[in-house]
């Protein structure tokens, strides 16, 4: 194999191989990406076993050939050459180096023969269709942070992406919960996407998917299965095992009852939470929420180290409430509105309760109260 | 001399050196040192505790030796003082206790008994003093110092006063350490048991440590021990022979410290926040076991126990660690976080359950625990319910109901199924 590439395209690509790589691996060959030049394409392939991702990049291809090398080293290398170099890279298939070259650089790296990496094996998607990437991008955005880490909850560690009904019509729906915070996203169903198995996207893919998403530009061409799921531009590929369990049956858990109505500007609202909650030291920050006549006083109270109080102008004319909660989760659902007002709606202070971005009810957050 | 009846709590500013009945009431409890009034750094110690405490709940067992602890293969967690005449000892094997003592009445721990009481003696404890500092159910540090204004009588008569009242108001009694620092009154609780009462003044310090051995030290186990008697030391007076810098060099961050102690010198303050790093039970089989359904009913019992100490300590934790000994003595620990700290049996014996099963049918094991650890104030625990989980406030509902319950009624009251597995 020998080729030349662009410093820049290279460093793309390889960045995108490199991130996918466990860093602390116990099979060699996973620490490699496998790179493949053909025609006049190289292309970068990297896997956790769960998560491939190749990335095609062009190149000026002078002898076909593939072989792998540690991703990261190659990355780091790539990255300190300067803007604008044109990198070469070359092995001989016998030595079991590859020299890569840029300028007055020259690095000798070891390599791992290519038929020792592990390629995914194919899948029967069962359904494929087509998004563009914003709205895949508000899916996944609006929806990650309520991923679990619970090890326990495993069909937690993702977002649920399925096909549901939803207020005027199906609709391609994210969700995630830890079971202390719910959110729930809806996008129009793209054309094809009828069939689609429901699926729980793991968050690594999820965070993996997020760098094909920056183009408004982009088609994001995706296929399900029952078991993988991949997303496709037309340079990078993202394929990746779903998590095998069963999310729970999520309705059950969105109140439809509660009638007790604030609405607050969210900015607002997230720096007055996050100023109170200063005071406190503890893990769990609890905020207070009283509310009574459009008014709305935030406090908290930490024994050991202080108490914090904040009043806010809300609107908001329904009886006397007190509730309490994360401080985390509220200004992690508050962060989510960035157009209107955000609107919750509570029932008492031992109930959940919903939030959602003046009267869109295309991304509702449901969010359980603490003792305060 | 100065001097104190811990009968009749009569203090006497100067006493004859040779006296050892107390003038005022005759009795024979007198303790005299030139520093009695001048100490306040003390360490109380029960005496056989959980023996104690199950002697008092059922005085047919007065003059019976008395074993607390687990099962033929378990160990002995509290011996009576009856059986340690007999040469039963903390830690010992049970069949070895046993075969020394052939006529001891074993009694499994009672945790939530030994809890209340601790409560009680806390309670004691805690009017004394701003600074008690607890280092288990029975026993604590305690810093007097500064409060002989407030109790119009210096540490040592309140120390013998909360003594006194511990027999009286709890039936339980206790040793008293009194010294300059923690170290050493630690040491004095021990030297006098049980009902004890000793002072290891300042003055005396040095030539009181100087034939003994540093086993007493904290920390000092064999493995130091052996370390220490290669480099010639085996006494506190060898150790006082080595320069500050020639320990450190050679037991390193350590060494500082025993130059320190040889000396009797120990700077530790008496911390009243201290929490233990974990809460956790465990039990040894009888014989190896792999059967899920036992298993998983000793895990409900010993959660239950965890649980009962958090509640008792007002503490909680954020990480539940499961323990399981193989046949072959091979340990295995598995842990995992919890999304809020808790002191409830319940989640502890779920998530503990979450632990234990991908490990279900691998034994047989000898030994399984369980322990929370990552301690937080119980203020911060069980803060918030779960959106997925609408059963588990229930569960938790009814478990308070039954703490309540238990309270009243006493431990056996009301019990879960799965604790009969």
């Amino acid at each position: 194999m020998k080729i030349s590439i662009e410093r820049g395209t290279l460093l793309k690509a390889v960045a995108q191989a490199q991130s996918v790589v466990e860093r602390r691996n116990t099979i060699p060959i996973l620490a490699n990406v496998l790179i493949e030049a053909e025609g006049d394409a190289v292309s970068f392939r990297a896997t956790d076993l769960d998560i491939e991702v190749v990335d095609k990049a062009p190149a000026v291809v002078e002898r076909s050939g593939a072989t792998t090398v540690s991703a990261v080293t190659l990355h780091e290398i790539v990255r300190k050459l300067p803007d604008g170099a044109l990198v070469r890279l070359a092995d001989d298939g016998t030595s079991g180096r590859l020299v890569v070259e840029a300028g007055r650089s020259t690095f000798t790296l070891a390599t791992l023969p290519r038929e020792d990496f592990p390629v995914m094996a194919t899948t029967d998607y069962s359904s494929n269709f087509s998004a563009p990437a914003p709205v895949l991008r508000r899916l996944f955005d609006k929806s990650k942070f309520a991923i679990s880490t619970e090890e326990t909850r495993y069909y937690l560690n993702g977002v649920y992406m399925h096909v549901s009904q939803g207020d005027s019509g199906m609709v391609l729906r994210c969700v995630a919960t830890d079971g202390h915070r719910l959110a729930r996203i809806d996008a129009d169903l793209p054309p094809g996407a009828e069939t689609m198995p429901g699926v729980i996207v793991p968050r690594k893919t999820v965070n993996e998917l997020r760098k094909l998403l920056e183009d408004d530009k982009t088609e994001i061409a995706v296929s399900v299965s029952e078991t993988k799921v991949r997303f496709a531009t037309p340079e990078i590929t993202l394929t990746s095992k779903v998590i095998d369990g069963t999310f729970p049956d999520y309705a059950r858990v969105i109140p439809i009852g509660n009638t007790r109505k604030l609405e607050v500007d969210a900015s607002e609202f997230a720096r007055a939470v996050d100023r109170v909650a200063t005071v406190s030291s503890e893990r769990s920050r609890a905020v207070k929420l009283a509310l009574e006549n459009d008014r709305l006083v935030l406090s908290v109270n930490a024994p050991d180290s202080g108490a914090a109080e904040e009043e806010l102008l809300v609107a908001y004319d329904d009886e006397r409430l007190e509730i309490g909660f994360n401080a985390k989760y509220l200004l992690e659902i508050a962060s989510q509105v960035d157009r209107e007002n955000a609107v919750f709606l509570f029932n008492s202070s031992g109930d959940p309760t919903l939030m959602r971005e003046g009267g869109d009810t295309s991304a509702i957050y449901v969010v359980m109260p603490m003792r305060v | 001399m100065p001097a104190l009846c811990r009968d009749c709590l009569t203090v006497f500013d100067a006493l004859p050196d040779r006296a050892r009945r107390c003038p005022a009431c005759g009795g024979p409890r007198l303790i005299s040192h030139p520093e009695l009034f001048d100490l306040s750094i003390a360490h109380m110690d029960c005496d056989a505790f959980y023996a104690s405490v199950e002697k008092r709940d059922d005085p047919s067992l007065a003059d019976k030796p008395v074993i607390v602890g687990g099962g033929r293969r378990g160990v002995v967690s509290t011996a009576c003082y009856i059986a340690r005449i007999r040469g039963v000892r903390s830690a010992m094997p049970m069949f070895q206790a046993l075969k020394l003592c052939p006529d001891a009445v074993v009694i499994r721990p009672r945790g939530s008994a030994y809890a209340a009481a601790s409560r009680q003696i806390r309670a004691m404890l805690d009017a004394l003093t701003p600074a008690v500092e607890p280092l288990s159910l029975d026993e604590a540090f305690l810093d007097m110092t500064g409060t002989q204004r407030l109790h119009h009588a210096p540490p040592a008569v309140m120390l013998a006063r909360l003594v006194r009242a511990m027999e009286t108001e709890l039936g339980l009694s206790g040793s008293i350490g009194l010294s300059h620092n923690k170290f050493l009154a630690k040491i004095a609780s021990d030297l006098d048991k049980p009902r004890g009462f000793s002072v290891i003044g300042r003055a005396e310090t040095e030539d009181f440590l100087a034939d003994k051995s540093v086993r007493l030290i904290w920390g000092v186990g064999a493995a130091t021990q052996e370390a220490l008697e290669r480099a010639g030391i085996r006494s506190f007076a060898d150790l006082r022979r080595w320069d500050r810098k020639a320990l450190a060099d050679r037991f390193g961050h350590g060494g500082e410290r025993l130059w320190d102690l040889a000396r009797g010198i120990d700077r530790r303050r008496v911390r009243r926040d201290h929490r233990p790093k974990s809460i956790s039970n465990e039990t040894t089989f009888f014989q190896d076991t792999d059967d899920r359904e036992l298993l998983e009913g000793h895990l409900w019992r010993l959660s239950e126990k965890v649980s009962d100490r958090a509640k008792a300590t007002g503490l909680a934790g954020r990480v539940v660690v499961l323990k399981l000994k193989r046949a072959n003595h091979r340990l295995l620990t598995r842990r995992t976080s919890l999304w809020q700290a808790t002191q409830m049996a319940d989640t502890i014996f779920r998530a503990a359950l979450g632990l234990y099963a991908p490990l279900a049918g691998t034994g047989p094991n000898r030994l399984i625990g369980v322990g929370l650890s990552e301690i937080v104030p119980a203020a911060e625990a069980d803060l918030s319910e779960d959106l997925l989980d609408p059963g588990a406030a229930r569960r938790l509902r009814a478990e308070r109901a039954t703490d309540a319950i238990r309270a009243r009624f006493g431990p056996e009251a009301i019990i879960k199924g799965r604790g009969l597995r």
